[in-house]
């Protein structure tokens, strides 16, 4: 530790709190101290200008406010199993791991028995236990050198999910992680650390749920690495169902094997600031991936979607479409990077960000980029921004539909789009019910200003 | 002031580089030259120089305490690398001396600038090739020639040099300059506010179709010297105007630096087309030498049903950075921008266009073509922005890049803001290298490699070609033949 001047006095103290009651064996202290020092440099990344990673979305709200870590309480927080089941997609046959305030909640969790020797704990043993792949993965896709929020999880890497998924498996069930924030006396923020490591043809469905009963302003700080082996399958769904004063920064890091493939989907509501960071790196040839998203905003919610996909090597594909649904003075930012490097060539890829823009004072940035070192590829991208097609509205009312209905049906197919891609059955009901009930259908406006 | 004689020393002139580029002589003539480096008091002896009065000398000094104060940042986000570029060591004002004040006609001016201008085309006495178009001639610093001066009177049209318009037409170029892009506006444009020498005006008044074409050619010919040119046209209500932009240099292993002010004023029901053939020294085949093209061009469609419309070919310089911009403040007005960019070598481009929507019903089109060969690397990096107030717009942006060649680049960065719901946005882009089955098509039917490239890249820029004025549009489809020597087979 240097003696550079603390900038971040509330976090400091927690970390240093963190360090002694929970040490950890001598390599995660280390990291620990690496990470909080980087963290300490580089600070959180605030400034307005000159900040193109961060462009659209201000951090100074979030960066005014002295989150405190959650106090030890109960395992459960008070939640009962039932209403834990009510929040997320759950399935008693599923292994479903139940994060508490950041702490992993035995008594609220249903871990179904191993199947095919997959591996999955609590971050917090699998740490105690000084479990080898764990050492070997952490902070490895992760990186902290220049980003601040990753570097200010590793600083607190405490609890999350581990799970190992070794050569030829398939975890027919899918792997259910939920992570709920109760209330505190002061805004909390939470460090949930996700590890996922799978071998060579193997095959995992991921499901990750981020709720917050509270409605206050907590911040959870999530990093999700996740490495796929030579020749294996993965399903990831990423829910977050925030308040509309909570701030959620996610980060995912994805390295894919050669002859992999990765869908992954995204569905964002809520969040006073929500920031989905998610990268994928096809790092062989023959990898694929498939991105989606769905987002609604509200009020004056702010939702920022970052995604990158890295085609490192020849012959790989990717596919990403995200959609959009504002209204209120809510403000949605999309931003995604496809780079193809050098040699990369038969890379494939397609980006789509569209946008359906329901009130007058909400707003869509979208900045949909290509950065293209390889000759022989065919990449596209495409971005739109509109309100509901009069015309289509105009034919709807004609056959006998109200106005109301016809609009609503119309927000609910533009939103299908995205969640009927979702195959896993037990996922789909919940976005059908919950998720879609939290789209807005109020303060639509039409033509010219009211 | 001193005055120099220019000798063309070998070891800047084209013998030694490796390169195609066939207007990269220089001339030998005299040169007025201020001394190298910038300062107040170069700022002062350029307005001395010209004569101006003291509202300009104040304008510049303001621009110029503003660029001290960005304390030599140069911005930084663009997708292009050079060296630092060291501001002290060029020179800022260069122009041809000409023994005397200003030439009061073609006939006194140096036949050696004639002669040079012949050489590149664009003939200053009035005749063949070019007949009916009046062009205003750019020789380093200074404004050498304009021709149909008396056409263009007739018609009650103002076209002249910069300088001649802030001596004769102080009112417009008070009320004008600065009105779109003021000095503040970034790095380079400050840098231009503060010393730029010359440029061309023009101002066509209320009602008035422009009878022909008005062109500027710019010429870079001294050695070390910085560009800096400031051109400004205003079309009145319910006029038009189409004018166009040639630009070259000599071949020299130096860098040279080209920053230039480009302003458009369109009123009620006006509208301007503007062409670029930009074809500054590029460099040779190892990146040696090449002019930094940092150039701000902006519109204002300030009234009602007015259109500003950009088409640019860009196939010159070492770098360029350039964002030919449309702000639509009007109702109904209509913004344009289309563009080839094509590099070769070791060419670098950041190029795009801001189209920012401010009046109601007001349209955008943007269709960028990028062509990227050798080492090359071209950037798309444009703004489409709907503000609250620009009910039911529209803008439709498309990209397309082709790839010649395994160790160049191409990137597409746009950014989009849409803060009114009834506006309309569409952006599609796509990146590819020239289809295996369309040269094979070519080839079975007898047409070499080389010749079927040139075939399928002219088929890609047509759209824009198309644009262009006749003559422009003949003159872009060479120089992209000859920008790709090389690149190829």
């Amino acid at each position: 530790m240097t003696t550079s001047t603390i900038r971040y006095p509330r976090y400091h103290e927690d970390f240093q709190a963190l360090a002694a009651i929970r040490p950890g064996p001598s390599w995660l202290v280390d990291l620990r101290a690496a990470a909080w020092d980087r963290f300490n440099e580089l600070g959180l990344p605030t400034a307005r200008r000159g900040n193109e990673r961060w462009k659209y979305t201000n951090l100074r709200p979030l960066a005014a406010i002295a989150f405190e870590s959650p106090q030890a309480t109960d395992s459960t927080g008070g939640l009962d199993a039932g209403t834990v089941r009510s929040l997320a997609p759950w399935d008693e046959a599923w292994t479903n791991l139940v994060f508490v305030d950041g702490k992993f909640s035995e008594a609220l969790s249903t871990i179904a028995p191993a199947q095919n020797g997959t591996v999955c704990s609590d971050l917090a043993s699998a740490l105690n236990g000084n479990s080898g792949p764990v050492r070997d993965g952490l902070a490895q896709l992760a990186s902290f050198d220049d980003d601040a929020f990753a570097a200010l999880n590793t600083a607190f890497i405490n609890d999350g999910a581990s799970i190992q998924v070794p050569d030829n498996a398939v975890t027919a069930s899918p792997v259910n992680l939920v992570f709920v924030s109760t209330a505190g006396p002061q805004p909390q923020v939470t460090h949930p650390r996700t590890l996922v490591q799978v071998g060579r043809n193997a095959r995992l469905t991921l499901v990750e749920s981020y709720v917050d009963l509270t409605g206050g302003s907590n911040f959870t700080n999530a990093v999700l690495e996740m490495a796929v082996g030579q020749g294996s399958h993965v399903d990831h769904f990423r829910l977050l169902m925030d308040t509309p004063d909570g701030f959620h920064v996610g980060t995912s890091r994805v390295l894919q094997g050669q002859d992999s493939s990765v869908t992954s989907s995204s569905f964002t509501t809520g969040a006073a600031m929500a920031r989905n960071d998610f990268l994928v790196t096809l790092d062989a040839p023959g990898a694929s991936c498939d991105l989606r998203g769905l987002y609604a905003t509200t009020g004056s919610q702010h939702i920022d979607n970052l995604i990158n996909i890295d085609h490192a090597k020849p012959h790989t594909t990717s596919r990403l479409f995200y959609k959009g649904i504002l209204s209120g003075k809510s403000r949605a930012v999309f931003g995604g990077t496809v780079t193809v490097r050098r040699d990369a060539q038969k890379a494939d890829s397609r980006q789509t960000d569209k946008n359906l823009v329901l009130s007058h004072e909400a707003e869509v940035d979208s900045k949909p980029s290509l950065l293209i070192y390889a000759d022989d590829v065919q990449c596209g991208h495409g971005a739109t921004a509109g309100h509901i097609d009069q015309d289509t509205l105009f034919y709807m009312q004609s056959r006998g539909l109200d106005r109301a209905t016809a609009t609503k049906m119309l927000i609910q197919a533009f939103a299908a789009e995205i969640v009927d891609t979702v195959g896993v059955e037990q996922v789909h009901g919940f976005l059908e019910t919950v998720f879609a009930g939290s789209i807005p259908a109020e303060s639509v406006v039409f033509g010219g200003r009211p | 002031m001193t005055t120099q004689r220019v000798i063309s020393r070998t070891d800047t002139t084209s013998s030694d580089l490796d390169t195609d580029y066939k207007w990269g002589f220089t001339i030998d003539i005299d040169s007025d030259v201020a001394p190298k480096g910038l300062s107040e008091d170069v700022v002062r002896l350029i307005s001395a120089k010209k004569g101006e009065p003291e509202w300009m000398l104040e304008w510049r000094l303001k621009a110029y305490r503003h660029w001290l104060r960005l304390n030599y940042e140069e911005p930084a986000w663009a997708n292009i690398e050079h060296p630092q570029i060291d501001f002290q060591d060029i020179y800022y004002y260069a122009a041809p001396s000409s023994g005397k004040d200003a030439p009061k006609s073609l006939d006194e001016v140096d036949p050696e600038i004639l002669e040079a201008f012949d050489k590149l085309g664009i003939p200053l006495a009035e005749r063949e090739k070019l007949a009916g178009v009046a062009v205003d001639a750019v020789l380093d610093s200074v404004s050498v020639a304009t021709t149909y001066q008396e056409t263009l009177e007739k018609a009650g049209i103002i076209f002249c040099s910069m300088s001649e318009a802030i001596r004769n037409h102080p009112d417009l170029v008070q009320k004008y300059l600065g009105s779109v892009v003021p000095y503040g506006d970034n790095f380079y444009a400050s840098l231009n506010s503060a010393v730029f020498s010359d440029g061309s005006f023009a101002y066509i008044p209320k009602g008035v179709r422009c009878p022909i074409e008005l062109m500027t050619y710019f010429r870079i010919n001294q050695a070390d010297s910085g560009q800096f040119e400031r051109t400004l046209i205003v079309a009145e209500e319910g006029s038009y105007v189409s004018y166009l932009e040639g630009c070259t240099a000599p071949a020299r292993k130096q860098h040279q630096l080209h920053a230039a002010v480009v302003e458009l004023v369109a009123l009620d029901d006006a509208e301007i087309k503007y062409s670029t053939l930009q074809n500054w020294f590029p460099g040779d085949r190892d990146g040696q030498g090449g002019v930094y093209n940092f150039v701000t061009k902006r519109g204002k469609c300030a009234g009602q049903n007015s259109k500003i419309s950009w088409t640019q070919v860009e196939t010159g310089s070492a770098i360029t950075w350039k964002y030919p911009s449309v702000i639509l403040q009007g109702d109904n007005s209509v913004g344009e921008f289309y563009s080839v960019a094509l590099v070769n070598n070791y060419q670098q481009a950041d190029t795009g266009t801001k189209m920012i929507h401010m009046g109601k019903n007001t349209k955008s089109t943007i269709v960028a073509k990028g062509i990227s060969a050798g080492h090359g690397n071209a950037t798309y990096r444009g703004l489409v922005k709907i503000m609250p107030s620009a009910d039911n717009s529209k803008n439709f942006t498309q990209c397309d890049s082709l790839l010649i060649g395994d160790k160049c680049g191409a990137h597409t960065v746009p950014y989009i803001e849409v803060r009114n719901p009834t506006a309309q946005m569409e952006h599609e882009a796509s990146t590819s290298k020239v289809s295996d089955d369309q040269l094979f098509y070519c080839q079975q039917r007898g047409i070499g490699v080389e010749d079927a490239h040139y075939m399928i890249i002219n088929g890609f820029c047509r759209g824009i070609f198309q644009e262009l004025p006749f003559e422009f549009a003949m003159e872009a489809s060479q120089l992209l033949k000859v920008s790709l020597e090389g690149a190829v087979g």
